[in-house]
């Protein structure tokens, strides 16, 4: 794109680290809480619901008031605004309306001189509740018809009459955990307030736009009074999509109520109880197949708890339904998914987005399948894929850019896929107490927010005078490396080093009405938006050298060595100048909106998505059949990128994803008790993966091959699709407890995640099958 | 009277000090250091991690050690060096360690990073457990980011040194009088030089609560917001610090930290090697001690089941004198513990395993490494002649406190050494324990590991493969 700007652009920069990398190695980027506290602030604690559902009797806060340090305690009566914290809905209240609907719920807002102040006083309001029926769990939310929404169904063909007809049937069902998010750095917010009114934010937060929306109705203002600023965050991983405007709007409150500045930095427990998490699921299927193996007939019901409000339930669950095909052709098929609302917190966005629960299920389908056969689950998987004339998605969308028989097929190859599961094989008949098991799965996950609308993004490029260039765009930072693959784009338009773009904080005053960076489309859509924003600025300098030199457009060519115009060579930093000077606008905004996506909610039909990204993982592992331990032996992965944008901070998605996507379903459990309490509310009892659990062995390839439709640079979406990868992590979990009674044709009873005990219950399970 | 410590080979001191406000607090907002982070403020996550320096024996040396700044209390840095994420700057350029993890992918949100180079820079340097594998050296620094491949590679990537010569003359001019303290609003701190000097404070504070690593200490000051009315600080007291290694065994000092006995347990035996291993992330094990870890009477501690297995005695000391009881008994019920008013406890004894005995610890928790027990089992069988002639079982996470398994021991005494035997001692396990389900695991599922860790220990005498890690390993 550097010197033609009609080609497709590419960048010609890729593999430069981290725009912030040197600030975080040396302690010096800058995260909300490192800013400098001004002397006036207050500190912000929430007094917490201690019930699971329940009518507030009487409230009792003169303790709190009474507490050192307390300059003010507010409640839902003080709101005078939208008391509403929710992206969609309008039921997510900041402070409870009088029925409490979780356990950690916000009751009270304490504010105090110091932090320690704030949380002491907190715990002081003496809450007087009358008991409501509450809903912890799956089975007790569905026994009470308690849904967020009506069920829905997404189907082709009749399901049922191809199961019936198959010659063969397998039906069962399993559950799967939800997750934590465990950023690091904990939900925090800091507002000051200022002229007239005006409230300014800093948050860490995925949806600046929707902070502001919120704190405007909140506070009885216009957007246009409330702007919001985030340079970065410590981690998100979709758990500050829609969960950080709790904290930013009570800080909002305060600011404006008090006229001090105010910040809610929240205790690490605390956010583990008061936050949403990934959904847990339970999956029950029931499939017919032939003698290959092949799917003739599906249905499958996904029960998700979405806790206690609506958040964005909804597009999660669609999600899970449309990767419930994954890689492969269900040509009979019923998915139903229950939404069911239950008295714990609301569950909310994770990199994946419902994605993994789909995808976890139908591979563990092909498990069952295999098992039933007698099947190396993998011959399976191949019988299934989508192929010409089998290539339709149970929502109707045509899979143009199947590349998951290619990936599989180098992947079997590069890690000798075969020859070790002959070695696993033989290590099985030679042990008692350890078992090893091995398996390759798929991913192909669909690019696009599923709610149309939100596909767009904007864009706002200064170019000064001396030459030095300003991005920003709606797309947040939180340690994806979105800024550094946007600046490397802008940086390209102008053929100038990408140390000359300065990376700005994402605020609502630059551009406004933005989507929340998820979906994986931060770089899609704001790359897409930044580059467009250069290409007014370049085809403005074009058009003023084309004058000035008595050139046309065609002679001038931006360069690395300058801008050439005919035989002339100008330095960037002169060009701009002379622009300057020349009275031409260096300033430009720029805007993209995905193209070509239809599709109708009501009937789960159309094409959701602007194309797939795919990619494939062995995994090796082993257990002990003993004690349920197991330990991640390999792990060998071949991902598709498209054109990579940056191969360094892709391989960095491809591997965190995977460790992540690993944690959930192994080491990660959830545990609430039967008051709706959640017990693993720390790092002490809620173990996500360390070093050490990060398989010695790990490769990472890409696919060599780009997008077919066309992105930036014709790459494609990393954030979310690896993380994917890690189910043959649990595929080859549950082939390992298989091995225990390898004469039963039946698929281990495993629930995810595969803790020491889960395992030994599947091992028991299996044995006694 | 005021605290001191050296920062960046300059003292720092503060007069009045909040002796339970955490060191990490202190940098962040009263010194504008801001980059060691909070990420959980109980001393898992290791954002928080800075290292402390203390003159070493000969006292020609610094040596330093990773600690969790969120639970360390300003008194515990008293006449200490402390090294900060600010620390490494040098006329603004990044070292080496931190140049190469800028260009290498390490850092993905960042927030994580300070702790992880803090944790790397430490090993560069000879830090305490430098020679640690280095998956060991961050196994308490939690990244949600990377999947640490490249934090990992990047740890032996660079060659640091570094002349703490200055600093040495520093410390030594720092040399504190025998007892520190302070006052604070109307609490009050101590940090006695000596046992002594421990003793007469006990016995004037018998309400005191009594600091060593403050692992346990410092998360009811940040989860449980408590006011401690008296602490006083033994981690300094050298005596207490002392381990005394002999054919009889080991003498360990209540205050050593447990990556200070950490070659000394492997010496003693392998799985004390290993034990200590999976104990806590290192941050945690340079600052819990051996002596805190029973003290506190938690059942989940992973210490008491493996010392009592092996016939620890513990000695408890006052002004009135010492005494000394088999581990075991200290352990009365759930929060009680054989400590009397005034004393304190000051060593334990803990004897060799003979070559007649088999002993074998293990570990259950949902992660490999820092993670707290489900269950912790410790088997020492004395065979002679084929016969089992003692069994001492003791077991963490199965009772209120750690409990010898009396039952199972009966079905082993006198018994062939044989896998009926052990299978039939396995199964009297059950009427041993009544454990509890809570998040850590089941009571059924703990009933079923506890009779599987007998059982793994049969198979390791008969050269099985025990251990998934072993496969971990071999896979190299």
């Amino acid at each position: 794109m550097t010197d033609d700007c009609n080609a497709r652009p590419v960048v010609s920069k890729p593999s430069n680290p981290h725009d912030s990398a040197c600030l975080h190695v040396s302690g010096t980027a800058c995260y909300v809480d490192d800013v400098g506290e001004p002397v006036d602030l207050l500190h912000l604690a929430f007094g917490q619901s201690s019930e699971a559902h329940a009518r507030i009797v009487a409230m009792d806060l003169t303790a709190v008031w009474a507490a050192d340090g307390v300059v003010a305690v507010f409640t839902a009566a003080d709101i005078q605004g939208a008391n509403d914290v929710s992206p969609v809905a309008g039921d997510d209240r900041l402070l409870t309306d009088g029925e409490v609907l979780c356990v950690g719920q916000a009751v009270f807002l304490v504010a105090a001189t110091s932090q320690r102040a704030a949380r002491a006083a907190a715990r002081l309001g003496r809450i007087d509740y009358a008991p409501l029926p509450a809903y912890l769990t799956i089975d007790a939310a569905r026994a009470a018809a308690s849904l967020i929404e009506p069920t829905q169904r997404m189907a082709r063909g009749d399901a049922q009459a191809a199961i019936e007809a198959a010659p063969h049937r397998v039906a069962d069902g399993f559950d799967m955990g939800g997750q934590e998010h465990f950023y690091l750095e904990g939900q925090v917010a800091l507002a000051t307030p200022g002229e007239d009114g005006q409230i300014h934010l800093l948050s860490s937060t995925q949806h600046p736009s929707e902070i502001q929306h919120l704190v405007a109705l909140l506070l009885c203002r216009r957007s246009s009074d409330i702007t919001v600023e985030v340079r970065r965050m410590g981690g998100a991983f979709g758990g500050k999509e829609t969960q950080a405007a709790l904290f930013a709007a009570a800080a909002a409150l305060v600011a404006d109520r008090t006229g001090r500045p105010a910040k809610f930095r929240c205790d690490r427990d605390d956010d583990m109880i008061m936050t949403g998490k990934r959904h847990d699921f339970r999956v029950a299927y029931d499939a017919g197949f032939d003698d290959d193996g092949r799917i003739l007939g599906l249905r499958l019901r996904l029960a998700s708890r979405c806790g206690a409000t609506v958040d964005l339930s909804p597009a999660i669950n669609d999600r899970a339904m449309f990767h419930s095909d994954n890689c492969y052709w269900l040509p009979a098929v019923e998915i139903v998914s229950e939404r069911l609302k239950t008295h714990t917190v609301s569950a909310t966005a994770f990199r994946g987005f419902g994605g993994p629960q789909g995808m976890l299920a139908i591979e563990r389908v092909i498990d069952a399948v295999a098992a039933r056969l007698g099947r190396d689950p993998l011959d399976v998987r191949l019988a299934n894929l989508y192929g010409p004339g089998r290539d339709v998605t149970p929502y109707g969308m045509t899979v143009t850019d199947n590349i998951a028989p290619q990936i599989i097929a180098r992947l079997r190859a590069d890690a000798r896929y075969d020859a070790r599961r002959q070695a696993v094989e033989a290590f099985n008949a030679r042990h008692t107490v350890l078992k090893k098991g091995i398996a390759l799965t798929p991913v192909k996950f669909g690019i696009s927010f599923t709610t149309t609308h939100l596909n767009q993004a904007g864009a706002l490029v200064h170019v000064y005078a001396d030459g030095s260039i300003q991005i920003n765009h709606g797309g947040t930072e939180m340690g994806q490396g979105l800024y550094t693959k946007v600046a490397q784009i802008v940086a390209d338009v102008f053929a100038v080093p990408v140390s000359q773009v300065r990376i700005t904080a994402t605020r609502t005053d630059k551009v406004p009405n933005t989507s929340a960076t998820a979906a994986s489309a931060g770089a899609d859509l704001n790359g897409m938006a930044a580059y467009n924003a250069a290409m007014t600025i370049r085809e403005r300098l074009t058009g003023f050298l084309s004058r000035s030199f008595d050139r046309t457009a065609d002679e001038v060519r931006f360069t690395a060595a300058g801008v050439r115009v005919g035989a002339e060579l100008l330095g960037f930093g002169d060009l701009c100048r002379k622009a300057y000077m020349g009275r031409i606008s260096l300033s430009a905004t720029g805007y993209y909106a995905t193209p070509d996506l239809a599709y109708d909610r009501a009937a789960h039909w159309g094409r959701p998505f602007y194309y797939f990204a795919y990619g494939a993982a062995v995994a090796e592992v082993a257990i002990d059949t003993l004690t349920g331990e197991h330990k991640v032996l390999a792990v060998d992965i071949v991902h598709d990128v498209g054109r990579s944008l940056n191969p360094a901070i892709d391989t960095g998605q491809i591997e965190g994803g995977f460790i992540q996507g690993q944690g959930w379903l192994t080491t990660e459990e959830l545990v609430f008790d039967a008051h709706g309490r959640l017990l693993t509310h720390s790092p002490a009892t809620y173990k996500i993966p360390t070093a050490s659990d990060r398989a010695r062995h790990f490769t990472i390839a890409f696919w060599d091959g780009e997008n077919v439709e066309p992105t930036i640079n014709r790459s494609k979406a990393v954030g979310e699709p690896p993380f994917m990868l890690a189910i043959s992590v649990f595929s080859a979990l549950s082939q390992a407890i298989a091995a225990t009674a390898p004469e039963r044709r039946s698929v281990p009873p495993l629930d995810a995640p595969a803790t020491p005990e889960a395992i030994l219950r599947a091992i028991a399970g299996h044995r006694g099958a | 009277m005021s605290l001191r410590f050296i920062l960046d080979n300059r003292v720092v001191e503060i007069a009045n000090v909040d002796p339970t406000a955490t060191l990490l607090d202190h940098l962040r907002y009263r010194m504008a250091r801001t980059g060691t982070k909070e990420g959980c403020a109980e001393g898992d996550c290791g954002a928080c991690t800075v290292l402390v320096g203390e003159l070493d024996a000969g006292q020609q040396a610094v040596r330093w050690r990773a600690v969790n700044a969120c639970i360390m209390f300003l008194p515990m840095l008293h006449g200490k060096a402390l090294l900060t994420i600010e620390s490494l700057a040098r006329d603004g350029a990044l070292n080496p360690l931190q140049a190469y993890m800028a260009g290498n992918g390490s850092s993905q949100c960042g927030f994580c990073t300070p702790g992880f180079v803090m944790s790397l820079y430490g090993r560069c340097i000879g830090a305490s457990g430098h020679a640690l594998p280095v998956a060991d050296v961050i196994a308490g620094n939690l990244c949600r980011c990377t999947g640490y491949g490249p934090i990992l590679e990047a740890a032996d990537a660079v060659r640091l040194d570094r002349d703490d010569s200055e600093l040495v003359t520093m410390l030594r001019n720092l040399a504190t009088p025998d007892t520190v303290s302070g006052e604070f609003g109307d609490r009050r701190w101590f940090r006695p030089g000596t046992a002594a000097a421990l003793a007469e404070l006990v016995a004037a504070y018998p309400d005191a609560c009594l600091v060593a690593g403050a692992t346990d200490v410092g998360l009811w000051v940040t989860k449980g917001l408590r006011t401690i009315a008296t602490l006083i600080f033994l981690g300094d007291i050298a005596t207490l610090g002392a381990i005394i290694e002999t054919d009889d065994g080991l003498t360990i000092g209540a205050a050593v930290r447990y990556a200070d006995a950490h070659d000394a347990l492997a010496r003693l035996h392998p799985d004390l090697g290993e034990l200590t291993r999976r104990f806590g992330g290192l941050q945690v094990r340079h600052a819990a001690t051996v002596g805190g870890n029973i003290a506190n009477g938690s059942p989940i501690g992973d210490g008491p089941p493996a010392l009592i297995a092996l016939g620890t005695t513990l000695t408890l000391r006052s002004t009135a004198g010492c005494r000394t009881i088999p581990l075991e008994d200290y352990f009365l019920g759930y929060g009680k513990q054989d400590r009397q008013l005034g004393e304190f406890v000051e060593s334990l004894h803990v004897p060799r395993p003979g070559s007649d005995d088999v002993f074998h610890v293990s570990k259950l928790s949902r992660r490999f490494d820092s993670d707290i027990s489900a269950v912790c089992g410790a088997f020492r069988l004395t065979v002679r002649d084929g016969l089992i002639v003692n069994a001492r079982i003791a077991f963490g996470g199965m009772a209120a406190t750690p409990k010898r398994a009396a039952g199972c021991e009966a079905a082993l005494i006198g018994k062939p050494f044989t896998q009926a035997t052990i299978v039939t001692a396995a199964a009297a396990l059950r009427g041993d324990y009544t454990p509890l389900s809570d998040v850590r695991g089941s009571a059924a599922y703990r009933l079923e590991v506890a009779a599987s860790l007998l059982m793994r220990l049969w198979y390791k005498t008969q050269g099985e493969a025990i251990s998934v890690l072993e496969l971990a390993a071999a896979d190299d």
